[in-house]
């Protein structure tokens, strides 16, 4: 079992880490959520006591990691697929790491088999693919049988095959009763993979439960309502009759309806008693991806932008039609994957404690995200592209 | 038991890349073609002299006149051998392995030290033979007073360059930060601050000029240096000391 408690580490003035308190149990596989520079990187190497934390602690079975008897034979770690001397070959690079943990040579061989890279295990891993890289670094975590495992985004680079094959590889690790703690980007791959949750936005804890519970949280299911088009009518009606049965009506782009907050056959009823036709009545569920992406709206530190192309476009010949360019549905749109709170504030989890020893540097009310860009692009379609 | 699995460990590390091996093939090769080069054009010299540098002709010294250049080699031999794990990255695998943080260090450092050794010694005698060789009727015996103390000294001498190299890159951790401080320093700054009068008295006590006293046989006439040669190779061996030291003291509080 893994836990930290208080963790917190700064950086000069930067925190990367505040206050962090969880727990991974064993039996699980515990996925490490986070937007990029959350501090997953950085709260995974305090487990392994590569970086001391500033304050508060992270034991593994009770012990802080350099103090941990026989670590290498107890925890394995895959924190960057990259970190390997490219001109070692794969079995030599194992064999120092075995050797470094009184591990016999013999593992190597089994390991290197384990990962499927045993013929190229006498090739420099400078040669590498990112996703033989990351079977190698999986390979030198599974070395020592340890009983705690962490990985640093282990499916990066991998095919689907090897995807396949590191989710498996988890969940049995998991089942034979073993602490596995994974952080990833790819939400699919974690909804598939984990059973449990952490995740973290700024340094901070954002939440700590079940993937289940955490869907459910963090998204509202919403049915999605659709009235003739021919009859615009008919779609204001409904809209009236859902409203006053305590239903939240959102229009959506394509003329459709969003409503939250009542049941399928309830809203057919409604829809009926209004007298109504429904040429789309369609649930649809929130996927993990969403509950994140609406979960860490907030905490996202690097926002991509609409490309502008200021003054790089060509210019086009006299009587073109400039090309209208929409933006990709999801792209650059703040609401896209954000249905309405679930409850008011739409933070479900108790806000962290200010710690002891100092002021929360986060107590402050978040900054309003750096202007969406995407309200810009709709506009600019109206007008034309450059007057040149 | 952790001692010996970290030396384990760090040998295959060392014999499993090949700058290990270019790095020290490269030191005994400059070494000693420089040093039969320059004894060679020395015996052409030798009847040129006058009297005063007759008597101090050190036959021992001039065919270890390639050091100058083979150091350099040692040098990045040493730099390589520690900051390579902090290039690649492999250091965090590694301190995650063994979290003390001291016996993985000293173990890395012991490793590449007895390597350095053996393959200096063997230049520092291939090159004084070879240069005796050359060296002809001014040559000098190895049985004479004096010559084996120089011969192993220069493999020392080797061999303290290499550990010194050791402890700046634990320090510094960047291979091109540590190479472009020691490069330059061992090569220029030092022999300039050991040649200009102004600094002379302070660029003796710097680790080469005093080691390399060590492979002196014949003392220059009016050499004031306040050391012999055991002395001189103390003042390289204190460097290193506090080389590896400072080395040490960062590894173990800084993040890795």
């Amino acid at each position: 079992m893994i836990e930290a408690v208080g963790l917190t580490k700064r950086y000069g003035a930067k925190t990367a880490v505040y206050n962090l308190s969880f727990q991974v149990r064993p039996g699980t596989v515990t996925g490490f959520l986070g937007p990029n520079g959350s501090g997953k990187s950085t709260t995974m190497r305090m487990i392994l006591g590569l970086d001391q934390p500033t304050t508060g602690q992270v034991t593994i079975g009770g012990y802080p990691y350099r103090k941990l008897p026989n670590a290498p034979r107890q925890v394995g770690a895959l924190l960057d697929a990259k970190a390997v001397h490219g001109g070692r070959h794969a079995r030599n690079h194992l064999l120092c790491l075995a050797q470094l943990s009184g591990i016999p040579a013999r593992r190597v061989d089994e390991v290197l088999g384990v990962v499927g890279l045993q013929d190229v295990a006498k090739k420099r891993s400078k040669g590498f693919s990112l996703g033989m890289g990351q079977r190698l670094g999986i390979a030198a975590a599974l070395l020592g049988d340890p009983q705690v495992l962490l990985f640093d985004e282990p499916v990066n680079g991998l095919d689907p095959e090897g995807i396949l094959w590191v989710r498996n590889l988890m969940k049995s690790l998991a089942a034979e009763g073993r602490t596995v703690f994974v952080s990833s980007h790819l939400m699919s791959e974690m909804a598939l993979t984990a059973e449990h949750l952490i995740v973290i936005g700024r340094g901070q804890l954002l939440a700590d439960m079940s993937v289940r519970d955490f869907i459910s949280h963090n998204s509202a299911d919403f049915a999605r309502v659709r009235t003739p088009e021919t009859e615009p009518q008919q779609r204001e009606k409904l809209t009236a009759a859902l409203t006053e049965a305590g239903g939240q009506v959102l229009p959506e782009q394509d003329g459709a309806l969003r409503v939250m907050g009542l049941p399928l056959p309830r809203i057919s009823d409604l829809a009926h008693g209004a007298d109504v036709r429904l040429w789309e009545l369609s649930p649809h569920q929130a996927s993990l991806e969403e509950a994140y992406m609406r979960m860490t709206q907030g905490a996202v530190d690097y926002r991509s932008t609409v490309d502008q192309r200021a003054g790089l476009q060509q210019q086009l010949p006299p009587g073109a039609m400039p090309q209208q360019q929409f933006p990709a549905p999801g792209q650059g749109q703040p609401d896209w994957y954000a249905p309405p709170p679930p409850q008011q504030g739409g933070q479900p989890f108790a806000p962290p404690q200010a710690a002891p020893g100092g002021p929360n540097p986060y107590a402050a009310p978040p900054q309003p995200p750096a202007a969406p860009a995407a309200p810009a692009a709709p506009a600019d379609l109206n007008k034309p592209e450059d007057p040149r | 038991m952790a001692t010996t699995q970290v030396l384990r460990s760090e040998w295959t590390k060392i014999r499993s890349v090949a700058s290990t091996v270019w790095t020290l093939g490269l030191a005994a090769v400059l070494t000693i073609a420089l040093g039969v080069l320059i004894s060679i054009l020395s015996r052409n010299e030798f009847n040129n002299m006058n009297a005063r540098d007759r008597l101090s002709f050190d036959p021992t010294f001039i065919s270890f006149a390639g050091m100058s250049l083979g150091q350099l080699a040692m040098i990045v031999f040493g730099v390589l051998v520690v900051s390579n794990e902090y290039s690649t990255g492999m250091i965090r695998t590694s301190l995650a392995a063994v979290p003390q943080r001291g016996t993985f260090l000293f173990g890395k450092v012991a490793v590449a030290t007895v390597l350095a050794f053996v393959v200096g010694l063997a230049t520092s005698f291939i090159a004084f033979f070879l240069g005796q060789a050359v060296l002809g009727v001014h040559r000098a015996q190895i049985g004479d007073p004096g010559v084996l103390r120089a011969v192993i000294g220069g493999g020392l001498y080797m061999t303290l360059i290499a550990m010194f190299s050791m402890g700046v890159a634990s320090m510094l951790r960047s291979p091109m930060l540590a190479l472009g401080i020691l490069m330059p320093f061992f090569f220029l700054i030092s022999n300039i601050l050991g040649n200009v009068s102004a600094t002379k008295k302070i660029g003796r006590f710097l680790p080469d000029q005093a080691g390399s006293k060590i492979m002196q046989v014949v003392t220059p006439i009016d050499d004031d240096t306040p050391y012999g040669p055991w002395g001189g190779l103390g003042i390289m061996v204190i460097w290193v000391i506090l080389a590896l030291f400072f080395g040490y003291v960062l590894l173990k509080k800084r993040d890795a």
